[in-house]
């Protein structure tokens, strides 16, 4: 048992899955509240009620969102390469893992915008309040709560994300159990990488429900 | 202060019209609290948010304080709603500040710097009594607390006119009045004009100067709080008058019926209270100055923003030229009306 693990290369693929995983996700936050955002204040009776730009918006998360992840890493191949300049690697695999998860949280981000108290919104309103006021010191915090723990499932279908990423050469524990596990017949390689997925999982779900239980004063 | 003009708002929804607010034109004075009573859906709620246009009206006008609301650009009725203080049945706090940072909420808005701010809102905690509990946030707060915190933010940028949406409606009789008072204490020292809307008769004679009766989107009575309720014309404003008085006018004959049948000396009187505030101690001072007997038999008083209302029925016994004193006593100083029911010889 374990005689086969090269622990320097262990350290390195977690890392590798780290960075990807964390990056990503910045990158998700942001995208995914932008178009929550839009999804939100153009819907019906929103600020920008528009029906045009909200089907827009709607059709461009839908479309991302029913891609599978593999196939949409192959599609955004000559976009990688543009921007990244390379398609291998953990920072190739980031172009992909933000597109790929930020439709799926800019989703979760319209429903924590929806639950915010239509009736704060109003009384905002009443006070004169500018749409940027209203964006920052109404919906964002009030739906602060939602929008974490939105975060916090986004993050881990991301972990599985970067694993699949991994196999097409983007590195990380899937590519290492894929590669020097799976193929060359070491299990408790792919076995050790199972466990330390499991373990990001875990510190991701726990700092994810104690921040949201602590900012929630409801 | 506040006129409205052939105010209307028509919903559409699926080739439906709805006509929320029908053609309403009425007038506002400086300083005076002014309440709307309607039952639900009869439009007071959407009359209320038209006069800030949190919604748009469909056609009409309404000028507050010489500026016509209905003819700003957005940028424009953004900064004259500063000036237009309004508070909510669900006092729509926001969670995620404490009471000091949401009563702050609506100087940030008017770019109101940090240290003027501070003060500010140790004003307005103290004005609406909330010492001590600046730093709670909404949820730690009982429903009359919350609605404090409401008034306290409505009031923050130095409001002409104050919109009351419900106000009341969510919280029990008791921090009802409280929060009545305080509305009634803000009017006469800041001289705010107050408009209100309730389907609580309560809530109208406790505060009220004038009220509007509304129904079907239309107003259908309106004048002195006072001669509404002591000559209620329409069906539905008569009901809104019971509501107070209890006075289910049969009830009240029957008891009196009783009263008459056995009624063996002296004269039994009716007295009629129409706001009377002079004199609020006229059974005391009868009893004093004529040598009469007085006996209080049945009666209902209630206070109004113009001195008491209701009615007292008595009996006097005694030697009956000083009985007759006491009566002229009553018409002459009093606004009271005294209506002899018997007269047992």
């Amino acid at each position: 048992m374990l005689s086969n693990i090269k622990f320097d290369d262990i350290w390195t693929a977690t890392y590798e899955t780290l960075y990807m995983t964390i990056i990503a996700l910045i990158g998700t936050a942001i995208l995914g509240v932008l178009l929550g955002l839009l999804l939100y204040l153009t819907s019906k009776d929103g600020i920008w009620e528009s029906k045009t730009a909200n089907a827009v918006v709607a059709s461009i998360v839908n479309v991302f969102r029913a891609i599978p992840f593999i196939i949409l890493i192959l599609l955004l191949f000559p976009f990688t390469d543009f921007i990244i300049g390379t398609v291998r690697g953990p920072t190739a695999a980031l172009p992909a893992l933000i597109i790929g998860s930020a439709p799926f949280y800019g989703r979760l981000a319209e429903i924590a915008f929806r639950e915010v108290d239509k009736g704060v919104v109003e009384a905002a309103h009443s006070m004169g309040a500018k749409t940027r006021t209203i964006i920052f010191k109404v919906l964002l915090p009030e739906s602060m709560p939602a929008l974490i723990s939105g975060l916090t499932v986004t993050a881990i279908a991301l972990i599985g994300f970067t694993a699949m990423a991994g196999v097409i050469g983007a590195g990380g524990l899937g590519d290492f159990a894929y590669f020097y596990g799976f193929q060359r017949r070491q299990f408790d390689v792919v076995l050790l990488c199972t466990i330390l997925i499991l373990v990001i999982v875990f510190i991701i779900q726990f700092i994810g429900d104690l921040t949201s239980n602590k900012i929630d004063k409801r | 202060m506040i006129s409205i003009k052939g105010l209307r708002k028509v919903f559409t929804s699926e080739n439906k019209e709805l006509t929320a607010v029908d053609d309403l034109t009425l007038d506002i004075k400086e300083g005076e609290i002014f309440g709307v009573i309607g039952y639900s859906g009869a439009g007071k709620s959407t009359f209320i948010r038209l006069l800030n246009r949190l919604e748009e009206p469909s056609s009409g006008n309404v000028v507050i304080d010489k500026q016509e609301i209905t003819a700003l650009k957005a940028n424009e009725l953004r900064t004259a709603r500063q000036d237009i203080g309004m508070i909510f049945q669900h006092f729509n706090l926001l969670w995620s500040r404490t009471v000091e940072d949401n009563i702050a909420f609506p100087l940030e808005i008017a770019g109101v710097p940090k240290a003027e701010r501070v003060n500010r809102v140790q004003e307005l905690i103290r004005l609406v009594g909330l010492s001590g509990r600046e730093k709670a946030y909404p949820s730690q707060l009982s429903g009359g607390q919350k609605q404090r915190v409401g008034i306290a933010r409505a009031l923050a940028n130095n409001p002409k006119v104050l919109l009351c949406d419900e106000a009341t409606s969510a919280l029990d009789p008791e921090t009802t009045n409280a929060i009545l008072d305080l509305l009634v204490d803000i009017n006469q020292n800041l001289g705010l004009t107050i408009i209100l809307i309730t389907h609580e008769m309560h809530v109208i004679r406790k505060i009220c100067h004038r009220v509007a009766v509304m129904e079907q989107g239309k107003i259908v009575e309106q004048g002195d709080v006072l001669e509404v309720f002591t000559h209620p014309k329409e069906k539905v404003t008569k009901k809104f008058v019971a509501q107070v008085m209890g006075s289910d006018e049969h009830d009240q004959s029957e008891e009196l019926y009783y009263l008459i049948e056995n009624f063996k000396k002296g004269k039994l009187i009716r007295l009629h209270f129409l706001g009377e505030t002079t004199n609020q101690t006229l059974i005391s001072q009868l009893a004093k100055n004529f040598p009469v007997d007085i006996n209080i038999l049945q009666g209902k008083i209630t206070q109004t923003q113009a001195g008491g209302y209701g009615t007292l029925v008595i009996q006097f016994s005694g030697d009956s030229s000083e009985i007759e004193k006491a009566i002229q006593f009553i018409q002459k100083e009093t606004s009271v009306e005294v209506e002899v029911i018997k007269d047992a010889k």
